[in-house]
């Protein structure tokens, strides 16, 4: 009688059962390989540099994060390592950019949103000898404080690019919807809309970091002012409270919105968002951080002493399409 | 409180031995975890170590530090101040608006700042006494009020949230040399506010540690009904815990402006958590009646390194408040044992 070989045939059917359990496509498997080759050294043989991204942004702040992404996948690229930091709250905010100085970083980028606070410690970063460019806002103060170059978007030169096309398309009545209020660049962002728009326009101010209640206050305007027959929202997450807004409100009202998001480009395939200005918050992180390595590379200046303006992009349902795929990997 | 820590008069007159009296102080915790922080970002971060770095850190620790002073000296008192964070803003954005408004020399917008924060304190203490609401509950009031008043005056004063810059009006140098100077020796810068943190770390020691009002204010934190059975002054020792507050928010507030020249009215919101955990990282008891001054300092000075030193780690900032709740319960939690350890050693 032969012993039937029952270790050898459990071992095999285990590992038969292993590899056949495995899938040999996608999963996260997939993913680490792509983030391997991804990030496998540099594609350039310049020393590995480090750049400083320190930035306004509060915490979790989905926009920020897609500049970030921009950032690192520019950084990956050029053999650079990326130090990001961020606090919303100015002497922080100053106090982290005095840190990347203290590390003597390679270059520097930073949002001047606070404007004249950073004034000083820029000067220390250029006395040290450290290249900063500045993204996203304080255009007016970039060149000013002794920065190569700015890249962002003209909130007031995005704002009329709205505006003419809420006329473009027949608005009449348009409600231009302010979460931050005081927010410099939100209010430029109205004024230009309204320089360019010919109909009624009028603005209100909700709290941007209390949804439901930004929800209630802009559907009670729609029901309290039967004319309005558009919401003009300044971010992504405002236009998706806004699209509930409307529905609260039971009427044929359009929503046009800046910045895009998933629940931003879903409304403009569905039709329930009518167009997005988009000032592409990716480009900013990633022309930063590559701008600063063609400066240390070759000493090269883009933008001539002008700001770089990555938008705006006004982007419609014929777009949208094309769009969601990015917007989901969270790059646009 | 139902078990008062002993007092530490209690400890000296019994002369225990030294390491036990060491370990008795309220902020040997604190200390052992800033040594403990300090070694490991020297061992992780090589920029952590040199001069210039220790500057900015100092810088971070003493812009936490002048306000934790008071808000222990408060919560030993056995009282919160939530108002404590955007008062900082309040007194910086009152300094601004009325010098530029009044076209005044600078120095007359620092004094009126000083009257209004010491009069949105003294509202503070006067609102507690009399109405005997938890501190909790007024403070909260007096925070909401302010971050609304600070934007809303703003708006209302200058059309937009920040204030206009005054550095080209008279008495700007005089006020920036005293609030916001500092001084590069060998390499180590100094900022003004670290010389003031540490006058009121020496000032709020000495008056809870060698004065009457000191051993009123543990009384009155321990027990606020047997303090005013002995004739301590209850209501007068908060208001004055109070008033202290909003003079180092004044100092503070002028600080950030005479540094910043303009302020944002939408800052300083969720900053008076962070003095209360430096204080209670300090070694300072929720419930009040126990705790010291230094122990904040030491509380702010790891907040200083841990915030700055994940940046020098070059490590992922989106970790910085986990890294901070986590040394915040290893704080307290070896207070506490250091403490059980000492009382029980002291009935033996």
């Amino acid at each position: 009688m032969t012993r039937f070989p029952l270790r050898p045939f459990c071992a095999a059917l285990v590992l038969t059962v292993a590899l056949t359990g495995c899938s040999s496509t996608g999963g996260r498997r997939a993913e680490q390989a792509r983030e391997r080759a991804r990030t496998a050294g540099g594609a350039v043989d310049t020393p590995r540099w480090r750049v400083a991204m320190v930035t306004h942004a509060g915490a979790g702040d989905a926009f920020w994060d897609i500049v970030r992404k921009g950032a690192e996948q520019a950084a990956a690229k050029d053999n650079i390592t990326l130090l990001y930091s961020n606090d919303a709250q100015t002497q922080n905010q100053v106090q982290l950019v005095q840190a990347a100085i203290d590390q003597r970083v390679d270059g520097l980028l930073v949002t001047l949103a606070k404007g004249d606070a950073l004034g000083p410690v820029l000067a220390k970063a250029k006395a040290a000898g450290i290249p900063v460019i500045s993204i996203n806002s304080g255009q007016e103060f970039s060149a000013r404080f002794g920065a190569l170059t700015h890249i962002g978007q003209d909130e007031t030169v995005a704002g009329q690019a709205a505006g003419a096309t809420l006329d473009a398309r027949g608005r009449k009545d348009v409600l231009c919807v302010i979460h931050e209020q005081g927010n410099v660049g939100q209010e430029q962002r109205c004024d230009g809309a309204r320089s360019k728009f010919g109909g009624q326009f009028q603005t209100l101010y909700v709290d941007g970091v209390n949804m439901p209640d930004a929800r209630a206050a802009m559907s009670a305007k729609l029901q309290a002012d039967p004319a309005l027959d558009t919401v003009l929202t300044l971010s992504a997450p405002v236009a998706a409270t806004g699209l509930q807004a409307i529905q609260d409100a039971r009427r044929p009202v359009e929503l046009d919105t800046f910045d895009l998001g998933t629940q931003v480009v879903a409304g403009l395939q569905a039709g329930t968002v009518g167009f997005a200005v988009d000032q592409q918050p990716y480009l900013q992180g990633y022309e930063g951080v590559d701008l600063l390595w063609l400066y240390r590379y070759n000493l090269d200046v883009l933008g001539g002493g002008k700001p770089v303006l990555t938008g705006p992009q006004v982007l419609t349902k014929d777009d949208a399409a094309a769009l969601a795929q990015y917007v989901a990997r969270g790059t646009r | 409180m139902s078990t008062p820590a002993p007092p530490a008069d209690v400890l000296a007159t019994e002369r225990p031995p030294a390491v036990r009296r060491l370990l008795g102080r309220p902020e040997i915790g604190a200390l052992i975890a800033a040594v403990a922080v300090f070694l490991v970002f020297s061992a992780v971060a090589d920029s952590f170590l040199r001069t210039s770095s220790f500057g900015t850190v100092l810088y971070a620790a003493s812009t936490i530090g002048i306000m934790a002073v008071p808000v222990s000296l408060l919560m030993i008192g056995g009282e919160f101040d939530l108002s404590a964070g955007v008062l900082v803003t309040t007194a910086a954005l009152t300094s601004s608006m009325v010098s530029y408004q009044l076209t005044a020399v600078t120095w007359v917008g620092v004094l009126v700042s000083l009257l209004v924060v010491l009069a949105v304190s003294a509202f503070n203490g006067w609102m507690l006494s009399r109405t005997r609401l938890p501190s909790f509950i007024v403070t909260l009031g007096t925070f909401l009020m302010l971050t609304g008043a600070n934007l809303g005056v703003t708006k209302l004063v200058t059309g937009t949230v920040t204030t206009k810059p005054i550095s080209d009006m008279e008495g700007f140098a005089s006020c920036r040399w005293l609030f916001a100077s500092e001084i590069t020796v060998g390499g180590l810068t100094v900022k003004a506010t670290v010389w003031w943190w540490l006058g009121l770390l020496l000032v709020g020691s000495w008056v809870l540690l060698r004065t009457a009002f000191g051993n009123w204010i543990f009384a009155v934190g321990g027990d606020a009904a047997a303090a005013r059975a002995v004739g301590v002054p209850v209501a007068r020792t908060r208001t004055v815990l109070y008033l202290g507050v909003g003079f180092c928010a004044w100092v503070l507030g002028q600080h950030l402006l005479f540094s910043f020249d303009t302020v944002q009215s939408g800052e300083g919101v969720g900053n008076e958590l962070i003095y209360i955990v430096a204080a209670v990282i300090g070694g300072c008891l929720i419930t009040g009646g126990y705790g010291s001054v230094a122990g904040s300092a030491l509380g702010a000075l790891i907040f200083g390194m841990t915030s700055k030193g994940i940046v020098y780690a070059e490590w992922n900032p989106d970790w910085f408040k986990f890294f901070l709740g986590a040394m915040l319960l290893l704080a307290a939690l070896l207070n506490a044992w250091v403490r059980r350890r000492v009382e029980r050693g002291t009935s033996r």
